[in-house]
């Protein structure tokens, strides 16, 4: 099994506000991250992609092939984006670095052509950051282990 | 969804490698420069990881200002410009090796009371780091 990572950046706004919450207790939880303008950070992804190098060309994935992938899925959606607004996805859902991990993962899962999406990696600082491993992926880890 | 937070810290610190079990020539050949009685310094980068459902009241595992002060008042604080050796208790006994630093950190970062203390990462300089997960599956649980 070989890993291969590709990163890529993009930038965008947010702001963490919860209407179930009174605007004190969301100033409370959320502090600067509530500001009402929202706020902004360069984020950066790291997808790793697992899996057996094809004989014929000895990549695992076509990095081309995963540059555009990661293109049409995350940065055409959420760069230079307000991401409580114009993100679909996180529609209804606190664009926590967490969140945003989530999402990521779910929509790259279902279009990785070759081997499987291992991890997503998510700065939103150099000093926070998310790893994503799915649900389905941490059954086969623990499947690899069993055996 | 499996996920994991991640925090990065950071300190400074000086220590010096010294271990009682070994002589002085013994001491000098293992730990070379490390060696030097009057001790010597470095800027640590922790990174701890942490697991757990995420609060759909935050869309967050833990609060990060929550985490900061928890970390500050266990490692930050006891260990920033400190002398290891002298100022912390457990380095009087434990050569404070960065594998040594990596355990105390994550023992102390494990009673975390909000989510799961997953893995602890040490850099010592930006050439060598140390990752500790615990002993046993059952180690991070321990509150």
């Amino acid at each position: 099994m070989v890993y291969l990572t590709r990163k890529i950046e993009f930038s965008a706004s947010h702001l963490y506000h919860n209407p179930a919450l009174s605007a004190e207790e969301n100033r409370r939880v959320f502090g600067k991250c509530n500001n009402p303008h929202g706020h902004g950070h360069n984020y950066v992804l790291e997808v790793t992609v697992a899996g057996e190098p094809d004989p014929a060309t000895g990549m695992v994935l076509d990095l081309k092939e995963l540059k555009e992938i990661l293109q049409r899925e995350v940065s055409d959606r959420m760069d230079h984006r307000f991401l409580n607004y114009e993100v679909p996805e996180l529609a209804g859902q606190i664009p926590t670095c967490e969140n945003i991990a989530s999402v990521i993962w779910r929509l790259l899962e279902p279009k990785i052509p070759r081997g499987h999406l291992h991890q997503v990696r998510l700065y939103e600082t150099p000093d926070l950051f998310v790893d994503c491993y799915g649900e389905a992926n941490g059954a086969r880890a623990d499947a690899r282990v069993a055996r | 969804m499996k996920l994991h937070l991640w925090r990065r810290y950071r300190f400074s610190a000086s220590h010096r490698l010294h271990s009682a079990q070994l002589g002085e020539e013994e001491n000098r050949r293992v730990y070379g420069k490390c060696n030097n009685p009057f001790g010597h310094g470095h800027n640590y980068v922790v990174e701890a990881a942490f697991s757990g459902p995420v609060d759909e009241a935050t869309g967050m595992i833990a609060n990060p200002s929550e985490l900061d002060a928890f970390v500050d008042r266990e490692v930050i604080e006891p260990f920033d410009h400190k002398y290891l050796n002298e100022e912390v208790a457990e380095f009087q006994e434990n050569v404070p090796t960065a594998e040594n630093i990596c355990i105390e950190i994550f023992h102390r970062l494990r009673h975390f009371p909000r989510a799961r203390l997953e893995r602890v990462r040490v850099e010592e300089t930006g050439l060598n780091s140390f990752e500790y997960a615990g002993e046993s599956p059952g180690e991070t649980h321990e509150r």
